[in-house]
């Protein structure tokens, strides 16, 4: 367990590292003069820019050097939390993004819920009666669930529950009233993966001899699949739910601008259209962070309640 | 086992044309490409001519799906969308497909070091939630279709990468791989006769996904306002401009978002029928 925990931390902290070269080889792709562009953003404006101001700029930042020395001196404030200052308003970048994370939090956790309450019992229900009118009927809404545009299903939302039938507010934040449409609208898309996977994982567990020695000594149908196998069908399904992250943190970026969500995915796309690229790559940088954060912590559960995966693992 | 060769393509088709979704899937899907081909002549306007006289009008026979915040016809600016979403899919996939696969084959083959580097690197792709990589290239990159698509096969080829180095690694383990080694096969002959075929299901199945996957998130990014510019007729677009006119003009945020999941739930189907036919022959052999 040990040597597993060892060599997943190394993974982790390459894959970090390797994040921010390519984040930083991807910003400097940008057209145009980097410095100029900051110094514009700081000031609103081309005429308000001097050129003495933009040599500053273009020293400070290291702009125009190799990249080496650019990344190097990025890194060396990134290790002690400094991501830098949004170009356009000048407040640091890691404040910032702290500060708007809480709502993505909140959003993501309110869609996880939506989603477990949908895809456990449908999932359930559909392995346990393969084949049936049921199961069809699931599979097919969690088909077109999947391929549903998570951006339109939010304008239909809000067609149908807030401009026709006026029940809930359009967009912007407040009490929990603000946030059930863009819950629903992750939450939904989300769940379509999801009981796909619950599904075919419990039939997987189904075919078990353990499940047919359970069976053969009387146990009734509910005790079997309740107790017996979704217990181990579990697994998969909380792996799953770590990969559900990326729905949740992609969806956010979308819902979140629809919804006007005051999340780290409308920052980054604010910064976008800003050019705020210390904002765009602070925020692009958060997001994997977090993200490989929580694959860490699944696989870890997974490994320690399934000893199963330590050995597999140590062999790939 | 080296019937698997044969079932690169021939076989998963006689069983798709057994599994009724998939069947529905590519009509669905050749319906939408002749729609592409002859949009010129589908569509009963033009599709970028404003005639502010007729703006946001409901469906009617000049209009079957009603005109738009411009006075353009809905359904033409549809038809010709299915053009860009087809095209970008195509290309995007063709590319990740092909570099992704190629360097799939090369990482598992040659194994070591240079496999290590390469699974590193995907590694580090993979990191990035979703489109987030993807939005980031697009924004940096500036707004645009080329730009859009640059930034989806830029995250792309991961996939085949590993889909096809795992597949590499375990046909080359097969008792046939050895036999034909010993037997004194050079390492491009194994490469593409015993090691493509066994490839090229999966990566096919994944490619079909991955159409519906890439149109999806074109439309997404230009829903955002990173790809197709106006008055480019795209959907993800439409749908965007028809935002504010939810109370007013229903028909503007209904049509474009339809096509988009007809056209994706569509390469699902597809997708998923190819997979159960790959499945269904190599069951005995192992669960995935």
């Amino acid at each position: 367990m040990i040597r597993f925990i060892a060599m997943r931390l190394l993974l982790m902290a390459w894959v970090i590292v390797g994040a921010t070269i390519l984040i930083c080889l991807i910003i400097r792709l940008a057209p145009g003069d980097a410095s100029l562009l900051i110094a514009m953003a700081r000031h609103g404006g081309i005429d308000q820019v001097s050129k003495a101001e933009i040599e500053t700029i273009r020293r400070s930042e290291a702009i125009g050097g190799p990249f080496v020395v650019q990344y190097g001196k990025w890194l060396h404030h990134a290790l002690q939390g400094d991501l830098g200052y949004s170009l356009v308003d000048g407040k640091p970048v890691l404040t910032e993004i702290l500060r708007r994370f809480p709502a993505t939090l909140q959003l993501a956790a309110a869609s996880l819920l939506i989603a477990l309450l949908i895809a456990i019992p449908v999932g359930l229900l559909s392995a346990s009666h393969p084949n049936s009118l049921f199961d069809h009927l699931g599979l097919s809404v969690a088909l077109i669930g999947v391929s549903m545009p998570n951006f339109w299903l939010g304008l239909l939302l809000i067609s149908l529950f807030s401009v026709h039938l006026g029940w809930l507010p359009v967009f912007g934040t407040g009490g929990i009233n603000h946030l059930i449409l863009p819950a629903l609208t992750v939450g939904t898309g989300a769940a379509a993966l999801t009981t796909r996977l619950t599904r075919s994982s419990i039939i997987d567990t189904l075919g078990c001899n353990y499940i047919r020695t359970a069976r053969a000594k009387g146990l009734p149908e509910r005790v079997v699949i309740g107790k017996h196998a979704l217990k181990n069908a579990l697994i998969p399904i909380i792996t799953m739910v770590g990969l559900q992250f990326a729905f949740l943190l992609e969806g956010a970026v979308i819902v979140e601008t629809i919804f006007a969500w005051p999340g780290i995915g409308r920052l980054l796309v604010e910064a976008i259209f800003s050019r705020d690229y210390a904002m765009l790559q602070g925020c692009a940088l958060f997001m994997a962070i977090v993200f490989s954060l929580v694959n860490l912590a699944v696989d870890m559960f997974s490994a320690w309640i399934d000893p199963r995966i330590r050995y597999e693992r140590k062999r790939a | 086992m080296t019937a698997t060769g044969k079932l690169g393509i021939l076989n998963p088709l006689a069983i798709i044309f057994e599994n009724h979704l998939a069947r529905l899937g590519m009509v669905i899907i050749g319906i939408f490409i002749l729609a592409a081909l002859f949009a010129p002549w589908l569509a009963p306007h033009d599709p970028i001519a404003q005639n502010l006289g007729q703006r946001l009008q409901p469906p009617s026979w000049t209009y079957p799906l009603g005109t738009d915040d411009l006075g353009r016809c809905v359904l033409s600016r549809m038809i010709h969308a299915t053009r860009i979403s087809l095209r970008i899919g195509l290309l995007v996939v063709g590319i990740t497909a092909i570099s992704g696969s190629i360097i799939g084959l090369f990482s598992g083959y040659t194994g070591g070091i240079t496999d290590e580097l390469i699974m590193r690197a995907t590694d580090v792709f993979l990191a990035f939630p979703g489109i987030v990589l993807a939005l980031v290239v697009a924004g940096v990159l500036g707004p645009g279709l080329t730009n859009t698509m640059l930034a989806l096969a830029l995250i792309g080829w991961t996939g085949y990468a590993r889909l096809v180095r795992g597949c590499v690694l375990s046909t080359r383990e097969k008792t046939f791989v050895e036999a034909t080694q010993v037997l004194g096969a050079g390492h491009v002959y194994i490469m593409f006769r015993h090691i493509l075929p066994e490839v090229l299901g999966p990566v096919l199945v994944m490619a079909t996904l991955g159409m519906g996957w890439t149109i999806l998130s074109s439309a997404a990014l230009s829903f955002l306002g990173l790809g197709a510019q106006p008055p480019v007729p795209e959907w993800g677009a439409m749908l965007s401009s028809g935002r504010p006119y939810l109370r007013t003009a229903w028909h503007l945020s209904t049509f474009p978002g339809l096509a988009i999941m007809v056209v994706v739930l569509a390469f699902n189907f597809l997708g998923d029928g190819l997979n159960d036919a790959l499945n269904h022959k190599k069951k005995p052999a192992d669960g995935n």
